[in-house]
């Protein structure tokens, strides 16, 4: 199984792509969750061109590792770096959300080989990652598990509950990416439900945690790489991000959490990115 | 079919259903490798010590989490391994509902759930722990089996024939002591009614341990001249409606009888089918949109309109 891995500009590069991908496929759907799918491009980009051990034409391959996407709106992202890995066809992404579609609003486990799981509701993504971590060390296989969520659905008990489990069990085979960026859909998280330190709560209930700039690609790869190292705990690599990451007007503002733009905006959008793109090196 | 012959004497033997999935999780460890356990902070109640000490290395503890029960349970299935979770019906499926929803019946998850403590013969812990509503709740989802069995023999053979079956199962069990009312050699098969006694006045669909009260019930019924049917609906879902409606036929009468509420449970999905295929006359023996309260089984059947009196009753009212 190879990982096909991407250098810092080729990922770079393919990260503009799956932005301009992610623009086209809700403005087209006119409905979806364009924030959080910007935010999380540069940390999917990475994991599924440098990080994972997948096989686009095998997904089922037992040695694979596990991609859990908790927070399930931000699927529009997932799914353009599936299609651009080789998952399935580019051409099928301008069918999310619609009728008879395997791009479901929220991704749909059976309908799409590749999806680990179904997800949408908050909260539930890493107790069944932290499952399969557990599962894949009764079996003695090295498989790893990496599980995204949302700083928002750690208002979810679910979600601490999977967090006590994992430490009990030492899953070292897990590794939680939190999309810390500090919005959800009532206005921002402070707002609603303050979160407060979460690398100090992850500590206290012993993970060991990495913080970092989530758009610079090379501080994921040596939070990744030092994830994979440690041993004995779950890592959590909390991801600062940019809700709306790369278009000007979306960025930072929850009102795009869930909100498609309309074609103008879309088209605006897309200058900017062909404009982003001109200057990666 | 041929029941216990000690049923209704002197030796009636007693056993609970929860007992009966207790041996038959260790049954199915036995054979296969990938069955494992979980509980959440239940394990003794749940009859899960057996399983535990043979296979310690299989069992998984996630404390008093209902949630990350089903959740984990999830992600186990997905790798390959065949979850049974234990909690009290009364939390699992009624607290976790939507992760059951989700994550395990949205994508067919191989988990099977096993509510314990159902039915308001859970006695004198009172209504918080009385669930009254799984069978409704369970019944709703696809790709779910919803197993209900009659005695401690029946509930071995269900775990062991739903840890067979690679999808999402939910198997209902009870606290109390029950009469034996099968045999070790009494088939058992998802999905396929036992006719536990014919008839031709009227049909008494039941399932769970409280079909006793139905036999009790044909028993004093035949003495009086009235021949009553009696069908063990073990599966709720898949439902066998074949034996439903040749029942039906064969009765023109049906009394359904369930420890569970009357909406959504046993009584409501033998309507269904028979309102699409053979309209019946039917009364329905069940909790009436009430809660429970705390007291002994025999007290609250008593009180709540669930014994062998009470479905006479319902018998001479539905044939008129």
């Amino acid at each position: 199984m190879s990982t096909n891995k991407m250098d810092v500009k080729q990922l770079r590069i393919m990260a503009n792509t799956v932005r301009q991908d992610v623009i086209r496929m809700i403005a087209e759907a006119k409905s979806g969750h364009p924030a959080g799918s910007l935010g999380m491009t540069d940390v999917l980009v990475t994991l599924y061109f440098s990080f994972l051990k997948v096989r686009p034409k095998k997904p089922k391959d037992p040695e694979r590792d596990y991609l859990v996407l908790s927070n399930g709106h931000i699927c529009p992202a997932l799914y353009a770096v599936m299609a651009n890995r080789g998952f399935f066809p580019k051409k099928e992404l301008m069918n999310l959300r619609k009728i008879g579609s395997r791009l479901q609003g929220h991704p749909h486990r059976e309908a799409l080989p590749g999806l680990e799981s179904s997800s949408g509701p908050l909260g539930c993504g890493l107790s069944q990652a932290a499952g399969m971590a557990l599962g894949l060390k009764m079996s003695g296989k090295k498989n790893r598990v990496v599980c995204l969520t949302s700083d928002g659905e750690h208002e979810e008990g679910n979600t601490w509950e999977a967090v006590m489990f994992a430490a009990k069990y030492g899953l070292d085979n897990l590794i939680q990416i939190m999309d810390r960026n500090n919005i959800q859909i009532d206005g921002t998280t402070d707002e609603v439900m303050p979160l407060r330190s979460l690398k100090k709560k992850y500590e206290a209930f012993n993970w060991s945690v990495i913080e970092i700039n989530a758009h610079d690609i090379k501080q994921i790869l040596k939070a990744l790489e030092q994830a994979d190292k440690t041993k004995a705990k779950p890592t959590i690599i909390i991801a600062k991000t940019i809700p709306g990451k790369g278009v000007s007007f979306m960025e930072n503002d929850y009102k795009w959490h869930g909100k498609a733009p309309s074609r103008e905006q879309a088209e605006k959008a897309i200058e900017e990115l062909k404009k982003e793109r001109l200057r990666i090196r | 079919m041929r029941l216990n012959p000690n049923l209704f004497t002197e030796n009636e033997e007693k056993e609970s259903t929860r007992a009966g999935f207790g041996k038959g999780i260790l049954k199915a460890g036995k054979q296969n490798k990938n069955v494992v356990a979980i509980t959440a902070d239940l394990a003794g109640s749940t009859k899960l010590s057996a399983f535990i000490k043979e296979f310690p290395d299989r069992f998984i503890q996630v404390g008093v989490a209902e949630q990350n029960l089903a959740t984990v349970a999830s992600g186990l299935a997905h790798v390959g391994k065949i979850p049974f979770i234990t909690s009290f019906a009364m939390f699992s499926p009624g607290r976790n509902w939507e992760q059951i929803r989700t994550t395990i019946c949205y994508n067919n998850q191989n988990v099977k759930i096993v509510g314990s403590h159902a039915g308001i013969g859970v006695g004198p812990d009172g209504a918080t722990h009385q669930a009254l509503e799984d069978i409704a709740i369970t019944r709703v989802m696809p790709n779910i089996q919803v197993i209900a069995p009659c005695d401690a023999i029946q509930a071995e053979k269900a775990t062991i024939a739903i840890a067979k079956t690679k999808k999402p199962a939910y198997l209902r069990v009870n606290r109390q002591k029950s009469p034996i009312i099968t045999t070790k050699s009494t088939e058992f098969k998802i999905g396929k009614a036992q006719l536990f006694k014919d008839g031709s006045d009227v049909a008494i669909i039941s399932c769970g341990p409280i079909i006793y009260e139905a036999l009790l019930a044909a028993k004093e019924l035949e003495k009086k001249g009235i021949s009553a049917l009696v069908l063990n609906v073990h599966t709720i879902k898949p439902i066998d409606k074949k034996e439903i409606i040749k029942a039906a036929k064969k009765t023109k009468a049906v009394v359904t009888v369930e420890d569970h509420q009357i909406h959504g449970g046993l009584g409501s999905a033998v309507a269904e089918v028979l309102a699409q295929n053979y309209p019946t006359r039917m009364e329905f023996i069940g909790i009436k949109d009430r809660f429970g309260e705390s007291g002994s089984d025999k007290e609250l059947y008593k009180k709540f309109g669930l014994t062998y009196k009470h479905i006479i009753k319902a018998v001479k009212k539905v044939i008129i």
